[in-house]
């Protein structure tokens, strides 16, 4: 936005004029880490610079060493971390050669960190006020009651409602969003000139984050400071940051103001990134064909690389980037790469049609696999102690009903305590519903026997978000595959070896894996399997609870695309359970919306995202940071405030009216989900459902 | 589609780096782990060299530890042909450590691993049941701790004669108790874990779980606890002996000797009071460093990279 115009690299010396000269600067900066299989270069020549009161991100895939960076500035290195070289300069001077008791004064008072996960990095046993306060206590020595009320008065300022109550509270008294406030607090207490916020929403709901990023965006322009944003998300980053720096492998290979980023990549690595995005196939054409995904994984770092480090994974390397070094070009936009992205060879124009045919074929629509009929589950909640009152019911789920045909895919779409996975969880018959049919095939296996509907469970399979909590980890590959078939007693030994093999063709992992550990294996390579280990009964169904949300952008194409090859290959129908929508328009050919354990919204899935119904579908549309920076432009959107309430009370009537912004008085009466195709539950629908000519029957 | 990687299929990002490294199992890496740990391999070494001592020692020094010789008592060490010397009723010393060496080891050995098998089975079996069933298995093991087990002994060795078998059975009866909790803890937290889930979405039974899961990942910690449980029966051996309540003579064992040893203690024989009594520190001494060791190998086993 207001970044300077500053081209030449300069070299921060005392001369240089105030307003061009970077707050924190980076200079070769090498960190490594020793580890006991040996040192992992961890940051290797990184170059970055900060400007005052700009907001750098700085982007990447897991171990590409965005944190790492942030790390190193703090001096908050893991044991065994420590920065081997460069120099790291805040206004001017270099951290690594002033006295520790200098550094440990700038780093406390002139910069702020927050990190990722609120709930660890909040101290459980101290009051809010206490800990936000504590900065100040530690390098000003000011008194208790000042502390209080600076700490009151900064809580204020993050917008934590009724902050001199709020003060004397404990952090598991809030919620997640309200924690991170704190923690944003707590780092501005001291009014730092740099806040580092290491992927500060990455724990959070869509529609909190972009209350945290709006925060840290007004703060920003408030206390006049530098912000280093660090995020994998670069949905996150187009929104919000001035300039973006990619990172690879421990090194930056681009950076650019952020527009000019994302409407140019030049490094052949940012551009396959954001291919590999789901919304920039669902974006241009509406229809999905395959994702670009990155082959391979990154490098190992503990040992040594030659030439580019993208350069193996690259589908427009040539020999010399595997042996030459590549610096960073010069100017405003630098990238480290021989063969960058030019007008010409831009990869995302010869883009071809999807070769999967729409899903929306009119052919008679046939019996559905699963058909979830007013599906009920409460749990009760008690009281601890001797006595175990009940004290409510949790409603997880209340009255959810829709259908899945065969070969399709259903996704479920929803903030977390929204009662989705507590759904799939029903489905595969992990938990008893509390009233409702899961009709399964044509038979409600709430009438099943009990050996019977252990036979159920070939018909549908669940899987996990992270693999690797789902594998026993004392059991090989091999074990852990050939497990459902010994469950269900399918085939003899032989026949199981046999299925087994089979299996690791599908999902594209080599016969060799067969006599490993679980811990081995990358987080793709774990969801292959798990995906494997799904599939050993040739159910018709599989549940998939958030299966690629652990996973890096360019890994998740890579299972997206493989889930949705086997779909075609075996018929198979999913119900795709993720928070995050872009993924979901992706993957599913009708998408339901749950609020607070009800489906507030089903239909066609496009339909459902570009033309949304329901106000609580609109706002989580209108939060999903968009990697396309022109559409995350201000205009007139659907934003909600506050958190969602608890499903111990549950508000009634319509769920969602506590806080939406067109909520009136008849909604205090429930909405039924009305409609033919497009579905929705909303006494004032944003939209009448579209000319229902179009509709199938059925 | 167009572009190489692409029309891969589903080979692309087929897992190389697993592939260059060699397969090495758990064990192996597990064991490599154990042999860094210096006390452990230490520990390794007393343990071996004193059972060896214990049961192949007698094969090349004959004693008759059966017959009394009154005419040989309280020969001090270095005494031609007896080494460490000989007691009150005439034994070789050196020879009735080796005897009783033999006893202490297979007793402890023997009870230790009896209370770890019943104890993970118990714990293991509450653990992953819960409800009732756990609270009622649980509450005869707080019954059976809150008696203090010295007593116990006294009392059961009292009615019984103690004979070998007899004392892995007594002192196995009550030494459970600690495993068995410690398995039902461990269990609590397994039986939450997700792959348990998943095996239940695949229609498995509670019984596979506690087979192949429960016990399997428990038994890191259980193996390192066997270890402190032979130590353990190893010293209940000996405190039994010392209040006279161990094997009848002429059969022998450390803390046994240690007893008789201490009737001598201002007479000035200190061969019959040091060698016992530095067996036992010396085996308990190494059992506690075999189990650090295991400790670090099972961890080591399961961290990721």
């Amino acid at each position: 936005m207001s970044a300077p115009i500053d081209t030449a690299p300069h070299d921060g010396a005392p001369g240089d004029s105030g307003e061009s000269r970077p707050l924190l600067r980076l200079r070769h900066l090498s960190t490594d880490i020793a580890l006991r299989r040996g040192t992992v270069h961890a940051l290797d020549d990184v170059n970055l610079e900060v400007r005052p009161g700009e907001t750098l991100g700085i982007v990447g895939e897991s171990g590409s060493g965005k944190t790492m960076t942030a790390l190193s500035v703090m001096g908050l290195l893991p044991s065994g971390g420590s920065v081997v070289g460069g120099e790291i300069l805040f206004e001017g001077r270099d951290l690594r050669s002033l006295p520790p008791d200098e550094v440990r004064r700038i780093r406390g008072v002139r910069m702020g960190m927050v990190f990722q996960d609120p709930l660890t990095s909040l101290n459980p046993t101290m009051r809010i006020g206490t800990q936000v306060a504590e900065p100040l206590r530690v390098h000003e020595g000011v008194g208790k009651a000042e502390a209080r009320a600076r700490a009151i008065e900064m809580l204020r300022r993050v917008g934590m409602p009724r902050p001199d109550k709020i003060v004397d509270d404990y952090p598991h008294q809030l919620s997640g969003g309200m924690r991170q406030r704190v923690a944003i607090a707590m780092a501005l207490i001291c009014s730092p000139r740099l806040l580092i916020a290491d992927e500060p929403t990455t724990a959070l709901d869509v529609t909190t984050q972009r209350q945290i990023l709006e925060l840290i965006d007004d703060l920003r322009e408030e206390f006049g400071m530098a912000v280093i944003l660090v995020t994998h998300d670069l949905g996150v980053i187009a929104g919000r940051a001035d300039r973006v720096a990619v990172m690879y492998a421990g090194r930056v290979v681009e950076t650019a103001p952020t527009a000019q980023l994302f409407a140019s990549p030049r490094h052949r690595y940012t551009e396959a990134l954001m291919e590999s995005l789901p919304e920039s196939v669902t974006q241009e054409t509406g229809a999905r064909g395959r994702l670009y995904s990155i082959p391979g994984l990154p490098p190992d770092l503990s040992r040594p690389l030659n030439g580019c480090r993208f350069a193996p994974r690259c589908r427009f390397a040539a020999p010399e980037c595997h042996t030459t070094e590549v610096p960073l070009s010069a100017g405003e936009h630098r990238y480290a790469c021989l063969h960058p992205v030019t007008a010409t060879t831009t990869a995302t124009t010869v883009r071809a049609v999807p070769v999967s045919p729409p899903a929306e074929e009119p052919e008679a629509a046939p019996e559905p696999i699963l058909s979830v009929r007013g599906l009920v589950k409460d749990y009760g909640a008690t009281t601890g102690g001797l006595l175990r009152r009940a004290s409510g019911q949790v409603s997880a789920v209340a009255g959810v009903s829709f259908e899945v045909r065969p070969g399709e895919t259903f996704g479920l779409v929803g903030e977390s305590g929204c009662g989705k996975s507590t759904v799939g969880r029903l489905v595969v018959g992990l938990e008893k519903p509390t009233d409702g049919q899961i009709v399964l095939d044509g038979t409600d296996i709430a009438t099943l026997s009990h050996r019977e509907r252990r036979r159920t469970h070939r018909q549908v399979q669940l899987m996990f978000q992270d693999s690797y909590a789902a594998m026993n980890p004392r059991m090989r590959v091999d074990a852990i595959l050939a497990e459902p078939l010994e469950i269900q007693q399918v085939g003899d030994p032989s026949a199981r070896r046999a299925r087994i093999t089979a299996l690791l063709d599908q999902v594209g992992l080599s016969r060799r894996v067969l006599e490993r550990y679980p811990h081995e294996f990358s987080g793709g390579q774990l969801q292959r399997l798990g995906l494997a280990r799904a599939l050993a009964l040739r159910p018709r169904l599989i549940v998939g609870d958030e299966p690629v949300s652990a996973l890096d952008v360019s890994i998740q194409a890579q299972v997206l695309n493989l889930m949705r090859d086997l779909q075609r290959e075996l018929g198979l129908a999913y119900v795709f359970i993720s928070h995050d929508l872009s993924v979901v328009d992706y993957m599913a050919d009708r998408i339901g919306v749950m609020y607070l354990g009800k489906l507030v919204e089903v239909g066609p899935a496009h339909d459902v995202v570009r033309a949304a119904r329901h106000p609580y579908t609109q706002a989580l549309i209108d939060a999903v940071p968009s990697a396309a920076p022109g559409r995350a432009a201000p205009r007139e959107n659907i934003t909600i405030r506050g958190e969602l309430p608890s499903a111990l009370n549950p508000p009634t009537g319509c769920r969602f009216r506590t806080r939406c912004p067109i909520a009136e008085q008849i909604c205090e009466t429930e909405p039924p989900l009305a409609g033919d195709l497009h579905q929705v539950a909303c006494h004032f629908p944003l939209r009448p459902e579209p000319g229902t000519t179009a509709a199938p029957t059925g | 589609m167009t572009t190489p990687a692409e029309t891969t299929g589903n080979s692309e990002g087929t897992p190389a780096q697993p592939d260059e490294t060699p397969v090495r199992g758990l064990w192996r890496q597990g064991v490599e782990v154990f042999c860094e740990n210096r006390l452990a391999l230490v520990g390794l070494a007393m343990f071996v060299v004193l059972a060896a001592v214990c049961f192949l020692g007698p094969l090349f020094y004959h004693t008759d530890q059966v017959h009394t010789d009154l005419a040989a008592v309280h020969l001090s060490p270095g005494t031609d042909g007896h080494p460490l010397g000989t007691d009150g009723v005439g034994y070789d010393q050196l020879g009735r450590l080796m005897l009783g060496g033999q006893t202490s080891i297979i007793v402890g050995l023997a009870a230790g691993i009896l209370a770890t098998v019943v104890g993970t089975v118990w714990g293991a079996i509450a653990g992953f049941a819960g409800g009732w069933v756990d609270a009622a298995m649980m509450r005869l093991v707080d019954a059976m701790m809150s008696i203090p087990s010295l007593f116990l002994f006294m009392l059961l060795a009292a009615i019984v004669t103690p004979s070998v078998s007899m004392l892995i059975v007594i002192i196995g009866a009550f030494a459970w108790l600690g495993p068995a909790r410690l398995v039902r803890g461990e269990a609590l937290s397994l039986r939450s874990r997700e792959y348990i889930q998943a095996m239940r979405s695949m229609g498995g039974t509670g019984g596979r779980a506690v087979r192949r899961h429960i016990i399997p990942n428990a038994i890191g910690t259980v193996i390192v606890n066997a270890t402190f449980q032979v130590a353990d029966a190893i010293l209940y051996v000996a405190y039994l002996s010392f209040l006279g309540l161990g094997v009848p003579p002429p059969a022998a064992n450390w803390g046994g000797m240690l007893s008789d040893g201490l009737a001598d203690t201002f007479s000035g024989h200190w061969w019959l009071l040091y060698p016992p009594g530095i067996a036992i520190i010396l085996i308990v001494l190494a059992f506690n460093f075999i189990g650090d060791g295991l400790r670090d190998a099972f961890e080591v086993r399961l961290r990721r990279r």
